[in-house]
């Protein structure tokens, strides 16, 4: 069962058009929230006339900043910089406005379709101001102290300026490694502003419960109890009184289910209203309010030895967060920052990342936080190293590998708050596993064959490290009823990634039981008591590794009992088929359901055992594992459009230990779908005045399966993690990781041009005025 | 502001609805409030995902580009009519269960049925068509491989 390709337990209804996703409950009496935003990037707020939009019929409230003063902004759940408190949004935009589509008012009404045309009538008077676009240009003024004082709940003297926070990193020698370098290589590139998109908008619900008092939420996702808990003190209420429920959830990728304004909102509304609130954004909003990501610019210098070996890395870059700090604070720069160096040993290293304030939607995590973007500048020096010293590609990243015999591998920094130990992993050989597998020496010889013939086309390759399995705890219960129906209870998330089917495969391992007599239980406040959620590829790792034990203990506590129950030593016995039998003796059997009903608390007292066959389990760990792969992709150019087509993708990317290998596959060609739209497709453009140019799906391109290539994926596992008892690294995000970086190198490899691509999305009109300036097009 | 409703009849997956509806009120919004249909998912309401996607009259059409009382009397069939009963699924939906064609399941209703207009349309496609008809939906999960393997599968069931 474990390692098995089970279907998935959660297809059958999603198939039959049964789930129940954010938009698909109502209740009688609801009222439904429209968020008027802003529609300009910069301005003071004058003021905001709500006479006409509470005049439409069936219009019951308009609130603005000023209704909702008590509460404070949003704080910080991961990597959180004091010094970034002042930047932080607060629900309702109190004197200013800082990007297009930032709330201002909200309108609650009788029905979507009421709320939509009053919001319409709410008019908001605004100062407009130059916006500001660069994320690495000039540090510029960009709070007062007012408003530093109200984002810290704290008073701040002076303004602050645009760069709420600066990342260093440092080990080794830089200095001298460059002093005595062969050569110094440098690249100066950019990923451009993209972000997960969900295909469900994002959507919340509320009520209070009159019979309980409680105030259910639902639409939850991600990180449900941190959500719960926030919440409650947002607007005062016990945690115990706020329970938040997570339906499904149509996709996740990072931005989905951190909490925005809207979570707080929509509850308040139902609380100080007394009727049920929701909220369901449309796309428009989803794509200018939901977290952004990536924009990131890179300056990398290497100091490089004759062969080719990398002796120091320095690096800046600087992240584009957009007009507020949310809920990440500084994860998506601190993981580029402990990132960077990858696969390769880098004997010294220094970086700098400024995080800097802008006119746009806030930016946060998406799949691969950090490392796409940190790849994509580190695998695009390696090129650039072996082209300046006429190194194969590859050959360059082999020799710069973190050697098998060196694992565990330390860098003396810090990752999320953890040591950075590189768990396990033999780089070079899953390069030549894939080398094999995939003939890439006979795939090169044929793109080099096609090149000869007048194609334009090449082959590209990008090596990187995930990390995935941070901590520090998660839980799990498991009962079995006296019918012989287990239930899983866990704090995990589900996205959409089917983590109910991999806790269900544990359970069914471990009690020898069919899948589809277990049940798994998540994402509910009121079922279990701690969860720390759905992100950083952590959940098949920490809440696997929690299942495995209380299923164990189950086991155990039904071997005791069967054991009293035959009168027999529990080393005598067997777990077959959901029931314990005696060695050599399937006639002696007692189901499961059966020791069940033997521990009803009279008779468990009797034995001396608590009640029920039931365990709860939880499971630590202090480190995170680092799965490793390679992405290699064949890229072909229409020299007329400069379109660029991605013929043929590969991934090899060493799990330690697959739990369910379609579902691995899975996450991983999926990551390509989206690292691919990041390499060539989706960006959210801004124009001059700050507007921005992608908030419909005509203008943010996702890829269709038009655009998908072939994806083969090799998934090995020869290096098992020594720190869970499975021995597993999350597969979630290290489809998408090197995609930026592989993509172009092949579109480099293409043109025949090194160091061409250094920004992305590589938009054909990018290739296209590249082809006119070397004169090769047609 | 609310505009008079108009009564409207509509036959979906064989059964007749008979409610009253603003005239501006898309296919999609009826189909989820009025028709307690909730398996047609939005997207984006503006025809590019096609999440909605249903068969008219047999044909597949986005429920969020159309309105409702565009829609009086004719046959209407959305992800809930296509499975024959509880215990057996669709070959579609068998198909993508037996392939992983769907992780969060938010596309995957108007995948099913842009797949079963397609096929009842054309029951033996090449590769290349189904490639070019299916990319009319937005899967953001899956990277579309399992979602073609899944169709060409459906395929030769159904042929069968």
């Amino acid at each position: 069962m474990i390692g098995g390709s089970a279907r998935r337990v959660e297809d059958p209804v999603l198939l039959r058009g049964r789930g129940r996703f954010a938009a698909d409950s109502t209740v009688s009496g609801q009222l439904h929230l429209r968020v008027v935003r802003a529609g300009v990037a910069h301005g003071l707020l004058r003021g905001i006339d709500t006479t006409a939009a509470l005049a439409v019929p069936g219009v019951a409230a308009v609130w603005t900043a000023v209704d909702v003063a008590d509460l404070p902004p949003i704080d910080f759940r991961l990597t959180a910089l004091d010094e970034q408190r002042p930047y932080r949004q607060p629900v309702l935009a109190r004197t200013r406005v800082r990007y297009v589509g930032e709330p201002v008012a909200v309108v609650l009404a009788s029905s979507e379709y009421v709320a939509e045309d009053a919001a319409e009538l709410v008019e908001v008077d605004i100062d407009p101001l130059p916006a500001v676009l660069d994320g690495s240009g000039d540090v510029v003024p960009w709070l007062t102290a007012e408003e530093a004082s109200w984002g810290a709940q704290r008073e701040i003297a002076m303004g602050l300026g645009s760069e709420s926070a600066e990342i260093r990193l440092e080990y080794g020698d830089v200095a001298a490694a460059f002093a005595a370098a062969h050569r110094v290589v440098e690249v100066d590139v950019t990923i451009g502003r993209h972000s997960g998109v969900p295909l469900e908008c994002r959507g919340v619900s509320a009520r209070v419960d009159p019979s309980t008092g409680v105030l259910v939420v639902d639409g939850a996702a991600k990180v449900p109890f941190w959500n719960r808990d926030a919440i409650a003190r947002m607007i005062g209420w016990n945690p115990r009184d706020v329970h938040l429920r997570e339906g499904h959830v149509g996709g996740g990728f990072g931005p989905r289910g951190e909490l925005y304004p809207e979570d707080v909102l929509v509850p308040l509304a139902a609380v100080r209203l007394g009727r049920p609130v929701r909220w369901i954004a449309d796309r428009q909003e989803d794509l200018v309010s939901t977290n952004h990501s990536r924009d990131q610019r890179h300056v990398l210098r290497a100091a490089v030895d004759e062969t080719g070996v990398v002796t120091a890395l320095d690096g800046q870059f600087w992240t584009d967060q957009g007009a507020y700090v949310r809920t990440h604070s500084a994860t998506v720069s601190s993981l580029t920052a402990s990132m960077l160096p990858g696969p390769y040993r880098v004997a010294s290293y220094r970086v700098s990342g400024r995080i800097r304030m802008t006119n746009k939607t806030p930016a946060g995590t998406y799949r691969s936080p950090g490392r796409y973007e940190g790849t994509f500048a580190r695998e695009r020096l390696m090129d650039q190293i072996a082209n300046e010293l006429g190194l194969d590609r590859l050959e360059v990243r082999r020799r710069n590998f973190i050697p098998v015999e060196e694992m565990p591998y330390q860098r003396p920094i810090q990752a999320m708050g953890t040591e950075l130990i590189y768990d396990s992993g033999d780089y070079a050989l899953l390069m030549d596993k894939l080398e094999e597998r995939f003939e890439l020496a006979r795939l090169r010889a044929d793109v080099q064959r096609r090149r000869a013939a007048g194609e334009c086309v090449g082959i590209g390759y990008g090596w990187f490290v995930e990390k995935s399995g941070l901590g520090p705890y998660e839980g799990a219960e498991v009962e079995v009823d006296t019918t012989g129906a287990v239930t899983v209870t866990t704090g995990t998330s589900s996205v959409g990634q089917g983590v109910d089917t991999v806790l269900t495969q544990v359970v069914a391992d471990v009690l020898d039981v069919d899948l589809d007599r277990v049940r798994a239980v998540r994402g509910q406040t009121d079922r279990f008591g701690y969860g720390r959620g759905a992100f950083a590829t952590r959940q098949s790792v920490m809440a696997g590794s929690a299942v495995l034990k209380a299923a164990e203990a189950v086991r155990v506590k039904a071997l005791t009992v069967a054991a009293e129950h035959f009168e027999i030593s529990p080393d005598d016995l067997e777990v077959v088929q959901g029931g314990i039998q005696v060695v050599g003796n399937a006639d002696a059997r007692i189901s499961l359901g059966e020791v069940a009903a033997l521990l009803e608390p009279q008779h468990a007292n009797r034995l001396g055992l608590t009640p029920g066959l039931l365990a709860e389990e939880w499971f630590h760990c202090d480190h995170m594992t680092y799965p490793y792969g390679v992405h290699v992709s064949v890229v072909r150019i229409d020299r007329e459009t400069g379109g660029p087509t991605v013929e043929r993708y590969l991934v090899g990317y060493d799990v330690g230990k697959a739990l369910n290998p379609t579902l691995v596959e899975g996450q991983i060609t999926g990551g390509v779908a989206q690292g691919l739209g990041g390499a060539l497709l989706e960006e959210f453009r801004y124009d001059e005045a700050g507007q921005p140019q992608a908030s419909t799906f005509m203008d943010y391109l996702m890829p269709t399966m038009h655009e998908m290539p072939p994806v083969d994926v090799l998934v090995t596992e020869d290096a098992p993690s020594p720190l869970n008892p499975l021995g597993i690294k999350g597969a979630g995000e290290g489809g998408v990781t090197a995609a930026a970086a592989c993509i172009a190198s092949a579109i480099d490899d293409a043109l025949q041009s090194p160091g061409f691509v250094t920004r992305t999305p590589v938009r054909p009109d990018l290739i296209r005025a590249h082809l006119a300036t070397t004169g090769t097009h047609h | 502001m609310t505009s008079p409703t108009v009564p409207l009849r509509l036959f979906v997956n064989g059964d007749r609805h008979e409610i009253q509806v603003e005239p501006r009120k898309t296919l999609a919004d009826a189909l989820r409030e009025d028709c307690g249909l909730t398996g047609t998912h939005l997207g984006c309401e503006h025809g590019v995902c096609g999440a909605c996607t249903i068969l008219v009259d047999g044909k597949p059409a986005r429920a969020c580009l159309m309105f409702a009382v565009q829609c009086e009397g004719m046959s209407i069939r959305t992800v809930e009519g296509l499975a024959p009963d509880d215990e057996t699924l669709h070959p579609l939906q068998q198909a993508f269960w037996d392939n992983h064609g769907l992780q969060c399941g938010f596309c995957t209703p108007g995948f099913l049925m842009l797949a079963a207009g397609v096929l009842e349309e054309n029951p033996e496609p090449t590769e290349e068509e189904l490639v070019e008809a299916l990319s009319s939906n937005l899967c953001r999960c899956t990277g579309y491989q399992n979602i073609l393997k899944a169709t060409q599968c459906a395929a030769e069931a159904m042929r069968e």
